[in-house]
């Protein structure tokens, strides 16, 4: 008598696990990126109520780990796949395709009483790699710098790593920081301070700069005029030296609902969103890429 | 018959019962085991890839590192226990003197109030804690040793002390007020003073007890990840003061394992990382065990 029953009580079940299956969207990764898809797949969510879109952070790394063990829909990434795990991807069976939604100037910050405020990118790569490590070097008063860093499972440390510290270890004295937010906050504490963050943490909820912080002006090098990434002609014309695509990977071609939310994210009111949470919006070749994806 | 009947199903009960006992107490050994095996298995292939000397005689722990990968993880068993010895420095006597305070001195209206306040403290989560260490205690360390910031290892013991005094005070304090009021009698009959009692008689009486909190305690700020991860900085070089930002053992394997390939070399030299933390709060427990028999021995 109870079999029956239990039998088609998980029959009812597995029914619905699938007919729900098709709108649950697992999306996992960055943390520079966490707000803005969070942000994003809230407003989805409202238009489309029987949607339904997790977002969690861990790092660039994790989430693209996720994707390689097919165990999300969507990885979000600071940084471009490396080669190393496409190749692990396709062992698993697993296509990714890349997709960007945003463009970041991605942001070099000091205490806002800190005089200096403008460095060119070979100063910067050599404060994080150590060889510099006093203010009074690159034109600021004697005191020794303090490196405020990502961890290593971070999409933004990687980053980094490769445009700014040209492929070299960081110091070892570099402090690990536990998100973009944790940087600022160290940041904004401490006087000697020097970190990286993406460029929607440098500002508050009401869209205006961090008080106490100071958002470095960059140069590409000693000859060139350096620049700010807060106005967004400098990180769309490509002045700003240190500006970099915000990527999200799916397990082959968008198909359904993510093809629909990706859409959504790629169209003009996901883009408003990008920009109110201070990211750029897509464009130039990265448009032509986002084609390829079958946007 | 069925008396005889009742009989057997009586016994066979009572044989049912106990191995049940017998059985959980075996699932502890077994667990314990498991883990250790688990931790070794996963971690030796590492072990033997590398050797002993990258690993304990190398400061440097860099595994993702452009120009070479390395997996020193003397800086980290350092920074673990300076954070450890700091944390029982600050903690052990303000322990005691809490536990002395309330077992002994504190009026019972007193009491009542102070014992729920303690046991409330070792509820708080560990992110909390370590977010006041980024808010509160962070930025109070760097005004009084005038350095930059207070992301470091004198956070972490401040914070970790703070962890482990709930631990520490109630099991102390369970040890003094068991201490036979005879004890207490006969000194003070002997015209000591309640302090000169408290000190030369009763905390001695109870010191097992005590111990037994301080490694108790000192396990807890060993295991603790979420607090020294976000206050002390992790920075991967090897600390040589207590200004120094450091990162513990337990912070790296919690940043790391979210991101590695599941059997690779990285992955495996974290499972390193927590066979020697296991064996470390392993020595911990057993010397505390050993101390403990000892000083048993001693009062008998």
């Amino acid at each position: 008598m109870k079999r029956p029953i239990l039998a088609l009580s998980l029959a009812i079940l597995l029914l619905a696990g699938n007919s729900y299956a098709q709108d649950f969207i697992q999306i996992k990764g960055s943390d520079t990126l966490i707000n803005l898809v969070q942000r994003l797949s809230e407003v989805y969510m409202e238009e489309n109520p029987n949607m339904a879109i997790a977002v969690t952070g861990g790092g660039s790394g994790v989430g693209i780990a996720a994707l390689i063990a097919d165990r999300v829909e969507i990885a979000d990434a600071s940084r471009p796949m490396k080669d190393k795990e496409m190749t692990a991807a396709k062992e698993n069976g697993v296509i990714p395709y890349e997709i960007v939604i945003g463009i970041d100037g991605l942001s070099v910050i000091t205490n806002g009483a800190n005089p200096v405020k403008s460095l060119t990118v070979e100063q910067i790569g050599a404060i994080f790699r150590g060889e510099i490590s006093n203010w009074k070097d690159v034109g600021g008063p004697a005191m020794p710098i303090s490196l405020y860093g990502r961890q290593a499972n971070s999409g933004t440390y990687v980053f980094f790593q490769e445009y700014v510290l040209n492929n070299k270890d960081y110091s070892a004295k570099m402090k690990h920081m536990n998100g973009n937010a944790q940087i600022v906050e160290g940041i904004i504490a401490d006087k000697a301070g020097i970190g990286y963050v993406g460029i929607g943490y440098v500002y508050d909820d009401k869209g205006n700069l961090r008080e106490g912080l100071n958002v470095l002006e960059v140069a590409k090098d000693a000859a060139s005029e350096p620049v700010t990434p807060l106005l967004d002609e400098n990180v769309k014309s490509g002045k700003y030296p240190i500006a970099r695509a915000l990527y999200q990977y799916t397990n082959g071609k968008p198909k359904d609902a993510v093809k629909a939310f990706i859409a959504f994210e790629l169209g003009a009111e996901g883009q408003k969103i990008v920009q109110e949470m201070s990211f750029y919006p897509v464009s130039g070749e990265y448009l032509e890429q986002n084609k390829k994806a079958g946007f | 018959m069925t008396k005889t009947l009742k009989n057997v199903l009586w016994r066979f009960q009572e044989k049912a019962i106990e191995n049940f006992f017998l059985t959980n107490g075996f699932i502890a050994i077994i667990i314990l085991l498991g883990i250790f095996s688990l931790l070794f298995i996963e971690g030796f292939p590492a072990f033997r890839e590398l050797g002993f000397k990258e690993f304990f005689l190398n400061a440097r722990w860099d595994p993702t590192s452009p120009e070479r990968e390395s997996y020193g993880i003397l800086a980290m068993v350092v920074s673990t226990l300076m954070v450890t010895l700091g944390a029982m420095v600050i903690a052990v006597p303000v322990g005691i003197a809490c536990a002395a305070y309330i077992a002994d001195v504190a009026s019972p209206r007193m009491r009542e109030i102070v014992k729920p306040v303690i046991e409330i403290l070792a509820g708080i989560p560990s992110v909390v804690v370590g977010f006041l260490g980024i808010i509160v205690v962070g930025p109070l360390i760097a005004k009084i040793f005038g350095i930059s910031n207070g992301l470091n290892a004198i956070n972490g013991s401040v914070l970790l002390a703070i962890m482990s005094l709930p631990t520490i005070i109630s099991i102390s304090e369970d040890a003094i007020v068991s201490v036979p009021q005879e004890f207490k009698n006969a000194s003070l009959a002997l015209g000591a003073n309640r302090w000169q009692t408290l000190i030369r008689v009763t905390i001695p009486s109870a010191m097992s007890g005590i111990i037994a909190s301080v490694m108790l305690g000192m396990g807890r700020a060993i295991g603790e990840t979420m607090t020294v991860l976000m206050a002390c900085g992790n920075a991967p070089a090897l600390p040589r003061v207590f200004t120094d930002p450091i990162r513990t053992m337990t912070a790296t394997i919690a940043i790391e394992l979210g991101e590695t390939v599941q059997g690779g070399l990285h992955y495996r030299s974290l499972f390193v990382i927590a066979f020697v933390l296991f064996l470390m709060t392993f020595l911990v427990n057993l010397v505390s065990d050993i101390v403990l028999h000892k000083y048993q021995k001693v009062q008998q």
